[in-house]
């Protein structure tokens, strides 16, 4: 490919390292620094290269195959190996790219939200936080897993905490991440404890290779399968392990919640996938059970519970949290369907849905930063006062609901078709279904922006306040992407639906 | 006035260069043994901790002045991640020791040194933070109230 | 039926603990009670791990230096770095029998994390404690309450 052969040869071939290493070692700095502007370029700095070095790989990917990456020179499965594949490298590249429009994002949200001293801090925290997540998307050592989980996981809290300054309701809601985020790594590590036993060893392909031998293995391994599910299910929030979700997203700083909920859970659904069909096997009785009946079981339920809840919110942001628990559960749906397209569709609405996410929560935090607001109440004739930032807003609903011509309206077209393939035309009537739950609930706040006057303040009707220019760009950034996939301009439809058809294959076809 | 914690601080005293040379043993056994910078440095900090239990959070402060601890933190992640580096620009994978000098199993002893220094510079200064951060509030009752 | 419990008590021991921890966090209402259970919870796992790593007869796994030369170590660092499978694993080294040093490495991260969460947990309660003045969570739900509905503080 011709775009590849513009990155150094270095930087492909420890790529997979440097997208770790760069922004845990820079994390570090960063707490240290004294100036806050400093942090915050160095930060931006850092998630540039990452976003850069993601993409060359899964350039290279595309082009020359699946890349094993061995740290200290340690051969697997006795050292700790890093894997990019078609799988790894489309999420690496959108976590990536997410903390860039976030970093671009807090330089004028993080003025509002975060106390001077600290900022940097703040800073360093996020950097820790994004080490984590590409580190837990890329290793292949099961136990890395868990440490890349918790590195990502505590710097969360703390972050989901700083949002105190503007609402004391984040450190409860930090408190109740933490228990809940605790026990699901725990268990997931106690899953691992078992899988170790039955197979001796850390490393995924090896565990893989292992397992099938066995023939899927004892009791043991099924207990293990058990506990990782679980554990990766609260990480994710699966229906009812959810609640943790929507105060953690609602409370805390705006840029934080815009990158979880474009970023944390994906990283979570994606170690499901990779565990599922690549670790463990859907030709193994317990695993086809547990993906045929379980995920499918709590995604349909929590589809249309969590769509309801949403519903039923005062605070907007609340609304937005629930809406992505219902998504969560589309993707699992998908991944339930467990045939490739099915797979595909899933993770094409998980690369979708974090663009989608990721603009209607910009779109929050600027309307927070403007006028202090996240009751729906609150929304009324905004579209007067901040009509580019609503612009965005509803494009990204729309995009939610799954009109034609936006990146929504692919997956969940894909999704139906993949469903329908199989003949569970119950699922499609679900997605129907909650799709107009989400008309209704994103619906409710645009009836209140378009429709509704601005209030008075002090006997004048509010001004036109725009959000700056910094929270305009990553926005609309977001908006434009979400309607070339949708439209398929510069064939970015196609690339993503061809990214997430490759990952799938991948997945079944080490499944068979 | 009779100082009431005597016994404490003659104790204490005797005691605190003991653990902390028993940190540092503890320290340069683990590049070949068991051991190493986990250990070392919470018992490290176990000793700084004991000196501000007894001799008050102030005089510990000036001991370990709190930026020191900060810095510390850091330095000891990029002393670790720093080894890394190195062996990359040396040409090999991340954390390669066996680079660092001309035979592996020298290079594999020098990096592991390396490391271990930096995950004792870490912890140390991660567990005196921690008791720092939580030492430092000031209590809402006193110390008569309870 | 009890002389497998008794041969694999420490099965029962990391179930009971598992179990005890878990329902310590879910049952109380405490801030700081929540976070012992969690502990305990996060211990039963390190005692599990432990458990895995016993071999029966084993030795602890520590290659005797002979000499000053690190050469002692080639063997081992061939065997590790170069194996591709447990054959040759198992041919680089001696016919001691050793522990298994994996799970032991393993709970010392685990336990950093561990330590690093109750760290966390702990100074988000002494938090909490300042800006709600409680650490119930029936308080501070109930002090919330009117401010998640109408979103009027107190």
């Amino acid at each position: 490919m011709d775009i590849l052969s513009l990155f150094p040869a270095w930087l492909l071939e420890q790529g997979p390292a440097f997208v770790i290493v760069l922004p845990l070692l820079m994390g570090a700095i960063v707490a240290i620094l004294p100036s806050r502007t400093l942090a915050w370029w160095a930060a931006l700095i850092v998630t540039l290269l990452c976003s850069v070095t993601a993409f060359g790989l899964l350039l290279q990917v595309y082009s020359e195959g699946a890349s094993l990456y061995t740290m200290g020179g340690w051969d697997p499965p006795h050292g700790i190996s890093l894997v990019v594949d078609a799988l790894s490298a489309p999420v690496l590249l959108l976590i990536a790219a997410m903390a860039v429009v976030t970093m671009v994002y807090a330089m004028p949200a993080t003025i509002a939200e975060i106390e001077p001293k600290k900022r940097a801090p703040f800073y360093a925290a996020f950097l820790l936080c994004f080490a984590g997540l590409m580190g837990m998307v890329i290793t292949g050592d099961a136990f890395n897993v868990f440490v890349f989980l918790e590195v990502s996981s505590i710097s969360t809290y703390a972050i989901v905490a700083m949002g105190a300054a503007r609402d004391r309701r984040a450190l409860a809601a930090a408190y109740n991440y933490l228990i809940m985020g605790s026990i699901g790594a725990t268990f997931f590590v106690i899953g691992l404890g078992f899988l170790f036993m039955e197979t001796g060893t850390l490393n995924m392909a090896d565990m893989s290779r292992i397992l099938a031998d066995l023939d899927g293995g004892s009791r043991v391994a099924m207990v293990g399968f058990g506990f990782i599910v679980v554990g990766l299910g609260l990480k994710m929030a699966m229906f009812p392990l959810h609640t943790w979700l929507p105060g953690a997203y609602a409370y805390s700083p705006t840029m934080v919640s815009v990158f979880l909920a474009s970023t944390a859970t994906k990283a979570a659904l994606y170690l499901l996938l990779r565990f599922t069909f690549t670790v463990f096997d859907p030709s193994f009785n317990y695993d086809i059970v547990v993906v045929k009946y379980v995920l499918v079981g709590v995604g349909v339920v929590g589809m249309i519970f969590a769509s309801l809840q949403a519903i039923f919110q005062t605070d907007a942001r609340r609304t937005l949290a629930y809406s992505s628990v219902a998504q969560v559960g589309y993707m699992l749906l998908g991944v339930g369907i467990a045939t490739a397209a099915g797979i595909a569709a899933g993770y094409l609405h998980l690369l979708n849905h974090a663009i989608i996410k990721g603009g209607l929560f910009l779109a929050m935090g600027a309307f927070w930063y403007r006028f202090g607001i996240t009751r729906v109440t609150d929304f009324n004739g905004l579209s007067k006062t901040m009509p580019w930032t609503m612009g965005a807003f509803m494009i990204s609903g729309l995009s939610l609901i799954g009109v034609p011509f936006t990146a929504g309206f692919v997956s969940k077209v894909n999704l139906t078709i993949a469903a329908a393939d199989k003949g569970w035309w119950w699922a499609v009537a679900v997605i129907v279904v909650t799709s107009v739950l989400a008309i209704i609930y994103i619906g409710r706040i645009l009836l209140a922006a378009y429709f509704g006057s601005p209030p008075e303040i002090d006997g004048e009707m509010a001004k036109r306040n725009e959000a700056p220019l910094m929270m305009l760009i990553p926005m609309w950034i977001l908006v434009f992407l979400s309607i070339s996939i949708g439209s398929n301009l510069f064939g970015l439809g196609d690339n993503f639906v061809m990214a997430s058809e490759r990952a799938a294959n991948l997945l079944v076809g080490i499944g068979g | 006035m009779r100082d009431p914690h005597v016994i404490l601080r003659v104790v204490s005293k005797f005691l605190i260069p003991f653990i902390a040379l028993f940190a540092f043993y503890v320290q340069f056994h683990g590049d070949f043994g068991p051991g190493g910078g986990f250990q070392a440095g919470v018992i490290l900090a176990a000793a700084v901790i004991l000196y501000a239990l007894i001799f008050g959070l102030e005089a510990a402060k000036e001991a370990f002045p709190p930026s020191w601890v900060r810095i510390g933190m850091s330095l000891g992640v990029l002393l670790y991640g720093g080894t890394g580096v190195v062996t990359w620009i040396l040409g090999a994978d991340f954390l390669s020791y066996g680079v660092l000098a001309e035979k592996s199993y020298h290079g594999q002893h020098y990096g592991i040194i390396a490391v271990e220094l930096g995950i004792l510079l870490a912890v140390t200064s991660v567990m005196i933070a921690i008791f720092y951060a939580f030492g430092s509030r000031q209590p809402e009752t006193d110390e008569g109230d309870w | 039926m009890f002389s497998i419990l008794f041969e694999q008590y420490n099965y029962a021991v990391v179930i009971i603990l598992m179990m005890t921890g878990l329902y310590v966090v879910f049952a109380s209402q405490n801030l700081i009670k929540k976070l012992v259970g969690l502990s305990i919870f996060q211990t039963s796992v390190f005692l599990l791990y432990i458990t895995i790593g016993k071999v029966e007869g084993g030795q602890p796994p520590i290659v005797e230096a002979h000499g000053d030369d690190h050469a002692s170590l080639e063997p081992v660092l061939v065997a590790a770095g170069n194996a591709k499978d447990a054959a040759g694993y198992a041919a680089g080294h001696s016919d001691v029998l050793y522990s298994n040093p994996l799970p032991h490495v393993l709970i010392l991260t685990a336990i950093v994390v561990g330590v690093a969460t109750l760290a966390i947990g702990l100074s988000l309660v002494v938090r909490i404690r300042e800006v709600y003045g409680t650490i119930e969570e029936g308080d501070i739900n109930a002090l919330d309450y009117s401010y998640n509905l109408e979103g009027i503080e107190e």
